[in-house]
């Protein structure tokens, strides 16, 4: 009708309906905006409940005693089972490696009579420096952070790895001089 | 409804039953001596009505199809009601695990069930690898058929996962090492493993958002080793999760070659 025509800023209702036709434009839109909305939530909230808050597991970090009690020039076995790191004392100081093969994954032994860890999955072969030179296994064992505690205690970090494939072999936290 | 005539006993007797209210409502059709009782027996029976009324003769020759896709459902069957009756006796922690398993053998009456429910995982995964063979060499899998090669393909992948899942569940060495090696894979994933390619890319700034305690291995895990959490997942992936998405695939598997004609049939 002649109003309807030029009254581009006018809200006219349909007869019998309290919602505008401007209105009701944006009833789909929103309302499967917001269904959208609320089922992508969901899905996040579904895949961040895969991901446990808390670990029982033993602790990264540890304190594995004081520079003391390990001799030099032995390959230490006591944290293997409870922790899986080996701390080998050298002349010049301590490091800790991973007990976890570079080839798959499997717990080496540290064959002392053979001065070597062998691991009895694949039959890979780490000097005590952790260098690999025989088996699958593809570079050397994995040292972890090594540092003094404020209580003079070594204390063993895992959650930071030193590759020396990578050159981290020379980094100051890989090697506890004492 | 024939009826015998009312002079033998076991006539009458039927004439009876087969008139009685509780057997009216139980089959709501005639005996299937017409070709329409017969369509209606199938078709009236939930079980029943999951196979089709009438089927072609090339669907049972055996040189034709191998029947290995109704052997690999039927094992599914199988490892299905073997495996609910192992959860009766078997306790998916660490305490537990691997007693639980020995019992089965030596406590629980019969002790070969889970032999049962092994034998049927080697023996389903052989049948799932034929058929899929047997679908490729008669050419099942072409035009218009593709998509359902697709979900084939997805299945086999779920009843390999089948089988991983529950290489773990009796929690021996060769169980916790051969999850240990296969898991380790998850590390490598791009984007979403911690030793993967592009893992870097996902970060905060200097906060690192996939590392090895956040990644997808260890989602799939629930820790950063094979531990107690790792158990327990794969305990409800095994028995609930990968069969729940492996059966509403199997409906689509089944649905596509039924609207197809059915089983081996021309193109």
């Amino acid at each position: 009708m002649a109003e309807e025509k030029g009254g581009a800023a006018q809200e006219t209702n349909a007869p019998g309906s309290s919602l505008s036709r401007r209105a009701f434009f944006w009833a789909l839109p929103l309302g499967w905006s917001a269904f959208a909305a609320s089922m992508t939530a969901g899905l996040v909230a579904t895949g961040r409940f895969m991901f446990p808050n808390v670990l029982f597991e033993p602790p990264q970090a540890f304190k594995v005693g004081f520079p003391g009690e390990y001799n030099v020039g032995e390959v230490d076995e006591r944290w293997k089972d409870a922790f899986g790191v080996w701390i080998v004392r050298e002349a010049s100081g301590f490091y800790a490696l991973l007990a976890t093969c570079t080839h798959l994954g499997c717990s080496p032994n540290w064959l002392a009579a053979e001065n070597k860890f062998k691991c009895p999955c694949h039959g890979s072969g780490f000097y005590r420096s952790g260098v690999n030179f025989e088996g699958p296994a593809p570079r050397p064992l994995e040292r972890v952070r090594v540092v003094l505690a404020d209580d003079g205690q070594i204390l063993v970090d895992k959650s930071k790895k030193f590759q020396q494939e990578k050159g981290e072999w020379g980094s100051p936290e890989s090697y506890l001089s004492v | 409804m024939a009826s015998k005539g009312s002079e033998s006993f076991l006539g009458r007797t039927w004439d009876y039953i087969t008139e009685t209210q509780v057997w009216k409502s139980i089959f709501r059709h005639g005996m299937p001596t017409t070709n329409r009782n017969r369509a209606l027996a199938v078709m009236s029976n939930v079980f029943l009505h999951l196979h089709p009324v009438k089927i072609r003769k090339s669907g049972i020759r055996l040189k034709f199809t191998w029947c290995m896709g109704g052997l690999t459902f039927f094992l599914f069957l199988v490892e299905t009601f073997t495996g609910l009756l192992l959860m009766f006796y078997y306790r998916p922690t660490v305490a537990y695990a691997y007693m639980d398993i020995v019992d089965l053998a030596e406590q629980v009456p019969l002790g070969v069930m889970r032999e049962l429910h092994r034998w049927g995982a080697h023996a389903m995964v052989i049948s799932v690898w034929l058929h899929m063979f047997r679908v490729f060499m008669t050419g099942s899998y072409k035009p218009p058929r593709e998509f359902n090669w697709n979900v084939g393909v997805i299945l086999l992948v779920l009843t390999l996962l089948l089988s991983f899942t529950g290489y773990l569940l009796p929690w021996d060495q060769l169980a916790i090492w051969a999850i240990t090696v296969g898991s380790n894979m998850a590390r490598a994933t791009p984007l979403l493993g911690h030793e993967g390619p592009g893992a870097q890319l996902l970060a905060l700034g200097e906060v690192p958002l996939v590392h090895a305690g956040s990644d997808a291995r260890f989602a799939l895990l629930g820790g950063r080793f094979v531990g107690e959490s790792a158990l327990l997942r794969f305990y409800v992936l095994h028995c609930l999760g990968i069969p729940l998405v492996a059966a509403t695939l199997m409906a689509v598997h089944f649905w596509r070659v039924r609207k197809d004609g059915g089983i081996s049939g021309p193109m």
